[in-house]
């Protein structure tokens, strides 16, 4: 089937949604996995941050990719919901919400505050054009460790970062369930309890993420 | 029991509608849902009053012409049930009843609860259908369908094609709509043959004529009320799927 | 005037092939200069409109639903006949054929109904290639199950809801050509008024009940498939919208009414819960595949049947009827029930009900295996009743259901009016005084994909097609007739509602033109609705205008044309002095209350022709003869 069908089918672009929802899953998850080695102290996360480095051109195949893949996911996201909108021009006056839930109806909410919040954390980490003074290592490279940890004790930033993480939670919260019913993956057996695995999937991730803020900003485990 | 209804009037599809307040007094709870309209309906005449027009027809669930959005829930408050099998038991003395017509661009208001639904009609002559012409074809035990798929293929077909999946949606979807005809039809050897070409035929009508699109919330199976399962959107997703490498053209 | 049905000659398992070799044939370049109108989409209509726009007709089809699919052919439940002997349990075309003439009572047309039976096994074939989900056995092969009137299974079926999937078929068929562009829909809009030119028909009137416009459609044949009349008894299982006023319409600019006497009551329906009630609600016959059918043996009892021991049960159909028991025909069954309701032992408010029980079943097959069966149908009552079926026997009564009574056609469906065919329901052809248990499904389908596309055929060409225009004088007329009558129910701007007429009406029918009728019940009918009608006229209120959608105009205007119908049943009822099917008389009865036919005197159709308002209508008769079977006293015994 050519290529401008498929966009121009709303189920088309659905799954382009979940492919590339596929992908920043897997990012969100790996991402999660490199930055919980900053439990191991300086050391562990300062090593992680140089092995990434090193990765030279395959990094930024990746990094391309994963631009590539959000910026599809944020353009098909808007298309669909602002056809979604148009779809009912006169509301309700009274609705319920028999099976919806808040985190569902709210994607386009949690996806936008999600977009803005990446763009903050590359100004932020990567590019490192806000934040506290940055400490350098020997051989040029950047204490990670030490830049994480000054970032996570000004409130600001802790709370910043634990705000984003629980709008994380609400959009994985229907987002991975969803990816597998736009995938096709489902059925009278998975459907049941697809909805309550994708929660406590987003509730892990969204933990692991804001461990690492809330433990800096009240001074335990991490110093 | 004795109720107060807040009935959205609208006196056709130009004209601006609103909510206006009746009483239903003497209500008995062995009544349907659209009995007591048709009471309430019977004083109004008599008043003089214009009555409420809402559409019903076989008044046994099955016709799928009865739909109105009552409190927020399309068909009401029972589950699987329609407007018309919707009895007075289930609400009590006092209650304060909201009642409005199914709310989608695709469903025009004609008047008061009276929807104009001829867009899933053509949903269904995009593609909803076997092109078998009367005669010619084989004996019916030639085809043989395992009791399974047979199962779910009834499941899906179960459909009465009332749009309540589109009114409860928050994204005035009819995805469960086409999904019942798109899966029955996949699950059937008969339907095999066009199943490709069905699913982005049908799909590609959904968004013509001003549906929106699944995002998976599920409020359709909720409202359905024959509780067709969101699973046949998954198979029609699989469906569409497997289109893809295959040549589409477009609707003829 | 003698009728002739123009039935073919020669062996009756011939008859249709050798018709059909007959037939003149309409080359496919010249179908599309036809056009025709559909007036239905039922299952009669649907089929037809779909299959002639196959075979390349230009096609219009009409229905005042607001879509095709909610033709009330989507509420039948059970099932459709067909003689496939699947099962090799001795089923064959010719026994299909005779159960179902013989469950007419001997007056339906031999040749018609053998011509059915043929017919069914094709239509099961169609519906399977449309994709119809059929039950099936774990081998993948169909199922079937028995059904009342019948000692074989020949019923094939889609759980409890056979006639909402044939309809989706016929209905998918039609979205197909309708996609094609051969056939064109026009929803939401009722034919007022047939038109004909130089007696032939040429077309309808009709208004779109969302503008209220009135506005004319010539074609070169108008068919009807406008189902039955039965609301005509107010309460009945039929759709609110269901109504005589197309069938009417037509037999007032000529076309013959037939056999209207001969109506269907069902047995087993859920009794009238009060005076609000606006419709009764069928509960499958297939349930008496299962179930058991009793009265308390003392009159008045008041205990819970759970409370009565067996031995105070009166199974009275298994009593009466030992070889067909709780499978008794319809007409036979809901009699019965009447008769021991009528004797004190009904159940339920007012006495009226009997239990139908599945107390046995489910200890001998176990809940599971019931609730598989009938789920649907139990959780349904669950709902009207608030009872709980599995745990205590359903109250059921009998309601009327389905009108054997319909525009006299020919063989080939065509009515006495050049140019106007009638199927399905609407037409009286197939069978006779009593319609056995899925056979209207078969009926509507047989005439739709398998009957009309040959004989229409035949008509249109010895017609030169588009000859007439909607401009024509004759619409004009039928038009501003129509304004006329909308303007004049809108002026009268009396003090009763036109539901109060409807109820009234009603209550006279079932009454005195119900189940059990005599001459001076008739006599009274036919002196009440004449009153009723002229007071309909004076004093009834439809508030709104003509140019909208406007619901009370619309069933203003049919209760009038049951207001006049509902007289020409009681005559026919009345003309009939025997007892057969759905017509008893209680004068005309076997010393043990059966029905007691008159084959000397009635074994003929009576086709009535419409003579003017307030005129005594002209009784037509069609000899009924039957070359291949003995007529019989009809026994289930």
């Amino acid at each position: 089937m050519p290529l401008k069908h498929v966009i121009r089918s709303a189920v088309g672009r659905k799954l382009f949604m979940a492919a590339t929802g596929i992908i920043l899953f897997g990012f969100v998850v790996a991402h999660l996995l490199g930055n919980l080695s900053i439990y191991l102290g300086p050391e562990g996360i300062n090593a992680y941050a140089r092995q990434l480095h090193q990765l030279g051109p395959i990094l930024w195949i990746f990094r391309l990719g994963l631009i590539g893949a959000a910026a599809l996911h944020v353009l098909f996201g808007i298309t669909l919901t602002l056809e979604s909108r148009r779809a009912r021009p006169v509301a309700y006056i009274r609705k319920k919400h028999l099976r919806s839930t808040l985190a569902g109806r709210t994607m386009i909410y949690s996806g936008l505050i999600l977009a803005t919040f990446i763009v903050f954390h590359l100004l932020h980490f990567t590019f490192r054009a806000i934040g506290p003074q940055i400490e350098m290592l020997d051989g040029g490279v950047v204490n990670v460790y030490r830049m994480i940890v000054d970032s996570f004790r000004q409130v600001g930033y802790a709370l910043a970062y634990v705000v984003a993480m629980v709008v994380l939670f609400f959009h994985i919260s229907h987002g991975f369930a969803s990816l597998f019913q736009t995938m096709g993956m489902n059925n009278e057996v998975t459907l049941p309890w697809m909805g309550r695995m994708s929660r406590i999937i987003a509730v892990i991730l969204a933990a692991g993420y804001v461990s690492i803020p809330a433990l800096i900003f009240l001074g335990l485990v991490i110093k | 029991m004795d109720l107060t209804l807040h009935v959205w009037r609208q006196k056709g599809p130009k004209d601006k509608g609103r909510l206006t307040t009746y009483k239903a007094t003497d209500i008995s709870s062995d009544m349907s849902f659209l009995e007591m309209l048709d009471v309430v309906n019977e004083g109004l005449i008599k008043q003089g009053i214009e009555p409420i027009a809402f559409d019903h027809d076989c008044r046994e669930g099955i016709c799928g012409t009865c739909s109105q959005v009552i409190n927020g829930d399309p068909h009401g408050p029972q589950a699987r049930t329609t407007v018309c099998q919707l009895h007075m038991r289930q609400f009590k003395d006092g209650d304060e009843i909201y009642i409005e017509p199914w709310r989608s661009r695709a469903f025009p208001v004609i008047r008061d609860l009276v929807v104009d639904r001829s867009a899933m009609d053509r949903l269904m002559q995009a593609g909803g259908f076997v092109s078998v012409k009367t005669g010619g074809v084989p004996d019916a035990n030639t085809i043989l369908i395992p009791k399974d798929d047979a199962e779910t293929a009834m499941d899906a077909a179960e459909c009465i094609g009332c749009g309540a999946c589109v009114a409860a949606c928050p994204n005035g979807s009819a995805m469960l709509f086409v999904a019942s005809k798109v899966g029955q039809l996949a699950k059937l050897p008969q339907g095999r043959a066009e199943a490709a070409r069905r699913v982005c035929t049908m799909t590609d009508a959904m968004l013509e004529e001003g549906f929106g699109n699944c995002s998976n919330h599920y409020d359709c199976e909720a409202a359905c009320p024959k509780g067709i399962s969101v699973k046949f959107i998954a198979q029609l997703n699989r469906e569409y799927f497997m289109a893809l490498p295959k040549g589409h053209k477009e609707k003829n | 005037m003698i009728l002739d049905g123009k039935c073919p000659s020669g062996p009756l398992a011939n008859k249709w092939d050798t018709h059909r070799q007959t037939l003149k044939l309409v080359t496919p370049a010249n179908k599309r200069k036809f056009k025709i109108i559909v007036v239905g989409t039922g299952l009669a209509g649907a089929s037809a409109a779909a299959t002639l726009g196959e075979l390349g007709y230009r096609v219009e089809a009409f229905c005042y639903q607001d879509s095709p699919r909610r033709a009330h052919s989507i509420a039948a439940q059970g099932g459709i006949n067909a003689a496939k002997n699947y099962p090799n349990d001795g089923d064959s075309i010719y026994r299909l054929f005779y159960d179902t003439i013989k469950g007419g009572d001997f007056r339906a047309r031999e040749a018609n109904v053998y011509r059915l039976a043929q017919i069914s096994n094709a239509i099961i074939d169609q519906c399977v290639a449309q994709g119809v989900p059929f039950a099936r056995d774990y081998a993948g092969y169909l199922e079937n199950r028995s059904f009342g009137g019948a000692q074989v299974s020949r019923t094939f079926f889609a759980r409890g809801q056979t006639g909402q999937q044939l309809l989706l078929g016929a209905y998918q068929a039609l979205s197909c050509q309708i996609a094609a562009g051969s056939v064109k829909a026009f929803p939401r809009t009722e034919m007022l008024d047939l038109v004909l030119v130089d007696g032939q028909a040429r077309g309808i009137t009709v208004r779109d009940l969302t503008t209220g416009e009135i506005r004319c459609h010539a074609a070169d044949a108008v068919i009807l498939a406008t189902g039955g009349y039965v609301n005509v008894f107010n309460l009945s299982t039929n759709a609110m919208g269901c109504s005589v006023t197309a069938a009417w319409r037509a037999h007032k600019k000529g076309a013959l009414f037939a056999n209207p006497c001969y109506t269907q009551i069902h047995p087993t329906c859920i009794p009238v819960s009060g005076d609000h009630q606006s419709k009764l609600t069928l509960m499958s016959e297939s349930l008496r595949n299962d179930g058991r059918i009793w009265v308390p043996k003392k009159s008045g009892d008041t205990r819970l049947p759970q409370d009565i021991p067996e031995t105070e049960r009166d199974y009275y159909l298994e009593r009466k009827y030992p070889s067909f028991g709780n499978l008794a025909p319809r007409d036979i069954a809901s009699r019965a029930a009447k008769e021991v309701c009528d004797a004190g032992y009904g159940v339920g408010p007012g006495g009226r009900g009997v239990y139908l029980d599945f107390g046995d079943s489910i200890e001998r097959l176990g809940e599971d295996a019931i609730r598989a069966r009938y789920g649907n149908l139990f959780e349904m009552y669950e709902r009207i009743t608030d009872e709980n079926a599995y745990r205590q026997p359903m109250r059921i009564y009998p309601a009327p259901h389905y009108s054997m009574g319909g525009l006299w056609v020919d063989y080939n469906l065509q009515s006495n009016v050049d140019g106007l065919f009638v199927l399905g329901e609407a037409n009286f052809s197939d069978h006779g005084a009593n319609r056995l248990g899925a056979s209207a499904l078969m009926q509507g389908l047989a005439d739709g994909y398998f009957v009309i596309p040959y004989t229409i055929a035949d008509y249109l060409a010895r017609t030169t097609p588009g000859t007439i225009e909607d401009t024509h004088e004759a619409f004009r007329q039928s038009r501003q007739q129509v304004a006329q009558q909308t303007d004049r129910l809108l002026s009268i701007n009396g003090r009763k509602t036109a539901s109060e007429f409807h109820r009234e009406l009603g209550d006279i029918m079932w009454e005195q033109v119900g189940m059990a009728r005599s001459a001076t019940r008739l006599t009274e009918a036919l002196k009440r609705i004449p009153e009723l009608r002229d007071e309909f006229w004076q004093n009834v209120r439809i508030p709104g205008s003509a140019q909208q959608l406007n619901q009370e105009l619309e069933k203003a205007g049919r209760i009038a044309d049951f207001l006049e119908f509902g007289e020409l049943l009681a005559r026919d009822a009345l003309n009939r002095e025997e007892s057969c099917g759905g017509h008893f008389r209680v004068e005309h009865q076997t010393p043990d209350g059966e029905a007691l036919r008159n084959d000397a005197d009635f074994a003929y159709v009576a086709a009535w022709q419409y003579k003017g308002a307030d005129q005594t209508p002209v009784l037509h008769k069609e000899p009924l003869t039957f070359e291949n079977i003995e007529l019989a006293v009809r026994s289930y015994k």
